[in-house]
């Protein structure tokens, strides 16, 4: 069967009628200099839903999220081709704002990343950098954003310590503080819990679903339980390819093709 | 099937499906050893029919317990998740053939000094053959994963609903025509009832081979024939 017939099926099965598409991926090819590493790729993100990207190592997550905000930009060699509209605005066009971008479209990544400074400043460098607020406003914003996160209890009474200094789970938390703190419409999730403990893992997995009420959601994860548990609607990625995208409870009780349901029952020769 | 690339999950798998298959083998010659009892009025036979039902329980318990630590321990996906679920709900099926089994075996020993004619029995042993034959198909077909094998036993119960109507009937005319008849025929009634059950515990497990094979219910309401009874009753009214 043809590969790219194979994706832009998958992804036409699921339009999901009274959910908001808000972003959207047409047909997009990606590049690492002459290798492709994404090859026709055609999928929605609703709004107010998480998305699960599952494969193996290499087959091109990661690289799709990296393309939803343009991170690859920073690198030079690396290019993509195709649509990725976000509320109907193609981000891979030349004329996007890119600051602007990766404030409507926040990636929290593997490793805990806090900036060497205070719990406070993580999250209010941010902002900073996009809002004017007076003392008391960013105040606000910042016990808001820490709050978001379900880290506030935990860091209210030592704002002004490094944020390195906090436990691993903290760390991605202030993270996701951070990206929310910007109020984006996209959060891009790359295997946020590998680094964490069960109980850190839980807890980020309860923050996916409070903060599915306000955003768009994508997450990247080898951990299938944590896809099935976490997302609504899951994609299944193989060397570049999307091989299926669908409801999750579907894709891992009936997937409908025979390497979704290798891969997830851990058969994958 | 691709084998898993962990090999103990699929020694895992196979040995659910064996117990079950022994189960099923077990159900199998209770519900046949339980007519055989009841036909020779034999209550030797009766009682050893009755002593294998506890086998069958064992085996479910294994089978719920194993089934419990592979949902723990695999925390199985798609095909896996199915297959270990649609055993547990299998095992269940055929402990409630063996408990109904066992009961026919329980009214064999009742009526093992009855001297009545033969002939009363005639339309239960045809009852019993069809339920064995219907028991023994599905059995083959979750074992050879063949769905149009299931699906013929899933259509199959009706005849069985027919035949129980028939006799329901055929007991209540001989209960008519002489008193002396009256306590046998009530322990055969209650004997046809229980492989009615049977027949309809034997469906469940076709409507799950199906499940596992194909991953969709089978959700068309099946024929049912089981009308016939309160209708008799109603027209005494």
């Amino acid at each position: 069967m043809n590969s790219i017939n194979l994706a832009q099926v998958a992804a036409s099965d699921i339009v999901i009628p009274g959910l908001v598409e808000r972003i959207s991926v047409r047909n997009l090819d990606f590049y690492y200099g002459q290798s492709k590493a994404l090859k026709s790729i055609s999928l929605p993100l609703y709004a107010n839903r998480v998305t699960a990207f599952i494969g193996p190592s290499g087959c091109g997550k990661s690289t799709l999220l990296r393309v939803m905000n343009r991170m690859y930009d920073l690198y030079p060699g690396q290019r993509a081709e195709g649509e990725v509209l976000l509320d109907g605005q193609n981000v891979l066009s030349p004329a996007m704002d890119l600051n602007l971008l990766r404030a409507r479209v926040g990636m929290v990544f593997q490793k805990p990343t806090p900036f060497p400074m205070s719990i406070y400043d993580n999250i209010a460098f941010g902002i900073g950098l996009y809002e004017k607020l007076s003392k008391s406003e960013m105040d606000g914003r910042v016990e808001q954003a820490l709050r978001r996160a379900a880290l506030w209890d935990e860091v209210k009474d030592k704002l002004r310590t490094s944020g390195q200094g906090l436990s691993g789970g903290q760390q991605q938390r202030l993270c996701i503080a951070r990206t929310v703190a910007i109020k984006p419409e996209v959060i891009l999730l790359d295997e946020p819990c590998s680094a964490l403990d069960p109980i850190s893992t839980a807890r980020i997995e309860e923050l996916i679903e409070e903060l599915k009420a306000d955003y768009t959601i994508a997450i990247v994860t080898h951990n299938m339980q944590q896809a099935s548990r976490t997302s609504d609607n899951t994609a299944f990625m193989y060397l570049g390819e999307l091989i299926e995208f669908g409801p999750t409870e579907q894709v891992f009780t009936t997937p409908r093709e025979k390497r979704t349901q290798d891969y997830i029952t851990g058969r994958f020769g | 099937m691709n084998d898993h690339i962990v090999k103990s999950f699929d020694q895992d798998l196979a040995e659910l499906d064996r117990l079950v298959a022994e189960m099923g083998g077990l159900a199998e010659n209770l519900l046949a050893d339980a007519f055989s009892a009841l036909e020779r009025r034999d209550p030797g036979l009766a009682e050893r029919a009755i002593a294998s039902d506890r086998t069958i329980d064992l085996l479910e318990r294994q089978i719920q317990e194993r089934a419990i630590v592979m949902i723990a321990r695999r925390q199985p996906l798609a095909n896996d998740l199915r297959h270990v679920m649609t055993v547990l709900k299998i095992a269940s099926d055929l402990e409630r053939i063996g408990d109904l089994a066992k009961n026919i075996a329980k009214r064999a020993m009742a009526v093992s000094g009855d001297n009545r004619p033969r002939q009363l029995i005639n339309g239960l042993g045809h009852m019993c053959e069809l339920a064995h034959q219907q028991l023994k198909d599905v059995l083959d077909a979750l074992g050879t994963r063949d769905i149009a094998k299931a699906l013929a036993v899933w259509h199959g119960d009706q005849r069985l609903d027919d035949l129980y109507n028939s006799v329901f009937r055929e007991l209540l005319t001989y209960m008519m025509e002489d008193p002396r008849n009256i306590g046998l025929c009530t322990h055969l009634l209650f004997g046809a009832k229980n492989i009615e059950r049977i027949g309809d515990h034997t469906t469940n497990i076709a409507e799950n081979v199906h499940y596992l094979v194909t991953g969709t219910m089978l959700t068309d309401d099946r024929p049912k024939g089981e009308e016939a009874a309160p209708v008799l009753f109603g027209a005494a009214n």
